[in-house]
């Protein structure tokens, strides 16, 4: 009974602040709620016992997104609030086609999902059926790292666009050598202090997912954060362009490397012989971490720290 | 022997529970930002501090006490990091920042 209050307390809250994030007037709240709302909903993901998707949501939703953000709200030129709310009751004004189209998009989805006769998936016991031959024990790892491995695949792929698409819109691909104010010293003793503790956990999160919630993708985000707080205190050891194309590039070129070496020895792509496949698995994400980890840091330097050229010039006069 | 453990589990997430309540309280109602922090800092110290013993007794392994205990000192190393970087600012810059 408590937990259904509960439930229904988290869902009703859920889209209220959904809708808050919309109608919000100014550009600030709205990313503040958008924060809190990836954080409950990192919460409605654990009341649906998805651990995996929780820490995710929780990571990324709330977590490196809402920094995306604010670094975003941070570089945008700086109106009054009445200036703002009337920019945003214009483009309200003229959102008409877009609301259409979603009601249209919303009320299909909806009336297919309805259609769907209520039946127990079989994936789920196929899943179960061939644990023992994926080498590892978890089944969320086992669908995402091996039984789907192409799609996991193809996700990096995807962040590695990401990323190249913000190089290329910001016009340079040096992530270093901008001027940086002195960070203040609880600040830079609280980095120095955490950073190692960061690295364990990321650590940990890709070993347990071998057996339990966790994985590259939670272990990916863990080592971005790393690379925004390290970034943040002024530490630029990484002055290497080259070394961070290639941090960017390794999980997805491990995945090929795997899949080609699969094929040259005569299997399917992507397809780990059983007694091997815990090496593969552990491999690729480990590959697959640093990529997501030098990808998330990558966006929010790259969005942080324009480049020297652009910074002479006032916000109006960026480049096309 | 479990139940008065039990009674003392839920007890501690009680009074966790009204540290959050009152933090939230202060946050909404106090009228600076200094004050707010001080209230907000309280919440999230005493209250996940009493949250966590709370779990812990509720928790019957060490291994999850301890990764309880941790999850709060880490809370409290950031918490008041940030406490601070937010009181920094404000004191440096009295008129900046969202009222």
């Amino acid at each position: 009974m408590i937990a259904l209050i509960f439930d229904g307390v988290l869902a009703v809250t859920l889209v209220a602040l959904a809708w808050r994030v919309l109608a919000a007037p100014d550009a600030f709240e709205a990313v503040v709620v958008f924060i809190t709302l990836g954080l409950l909903m990192a919460l409605a993901w654990g009341r649906l016992a998805a651990p995996d998707i929780a820490l995710a949501e929780a990571a990324v939703g709330a977590g490196l997104t809402g920094v995306l953000l604010l670094d975003t709200l941070g570089a945008l030129p700086h109106g009054s609030p009445p200036a703002q709310a009337a920019a945003h009751a214009e483009i309200r004004g003229r959102g008409w086609p877009a609301r259409v189209a979603t009601g249209l998009l919303a009320t299909t989805l909806g009336a297919a999902v309805l259609s769907l006769e209520p039946r127990p998936s079989l994936l789920a016991g196929q899943v179960s059926a061939h644990l023992g031959q994926s080498g590892v024990s978890h089944p969320v790892t086992a669908v995402l790292l091996n039984f789907r491995g192409y799609d996991t695949w193809l996700e990096l792929g995807v962040l590695l666009i990401a990323i190249i698409g913000v190089l290329a819109l910001r016009g340079s691909t040096r992530l270093s050598g901008e001027t940086l104010a002195r960070p203040p010293a609880v600040l830079a003793w609280l980095i120095r202090v955490l950073t190692p503790l960061i690295l364990m956990v990321a650590g940990y999160l890709l070993w347990l997912g071998k057996h339990a919630a966790g994985g590259a993708f939670q272990a990916g985000v863990v080592l971005g954060a790393a690379g925004v707080l390290l970034w943040l205190a002024g530490w630029h050891p990484v002055a290497r362009e080259w070394l961070w194309k290639v941090l960017w590039v390794i999980g997805f070129l491990g995945f090929i490397a795997a899949g080609l070496g699969q094929l040259l020895a005569g299997a399917n792509w992507l397809e780990y012989p059983p007694e091997t496949a815990a090496t593969f698995i552990l491999c690729l994400e480990l590959g697959a971490a640093i990529s997501i980890g030098a990808t998330l840091a990558g966006l929010f330097i790259a969005l942080h720290f324009p480049p020297r050229e652009n910074l002479s010039g006032g916000p109006n006069e960026r480049r096309p | 022997m479990s139940g008065i453990l039990n009674v003392l589990g839920i007890g501690l997430c009680l009074i966790g529970a009204g540290f959050f309540l009152a933090g939230t309280v202060g946050l909404l109602r106090f009228p600076d930002s200094l004050c707010r922090l001080h209230a907000l800092t309280k919440a999230d110290n005493l209250g996940l501090g009493f949250m966590v013993l709370g779990l812990a007794v509720e928790s019957d392994s060490l291994a999850v006490a301890g990764k309880l205990a941790l999850i709060w000192l880490l809370a409290l190393l950031a918490g008041a990091s940030a406490c601070y970087l937010i009181a920094r600012t404000t004191v440096h810059d009295p008129g900046g920042g969202p009222e």
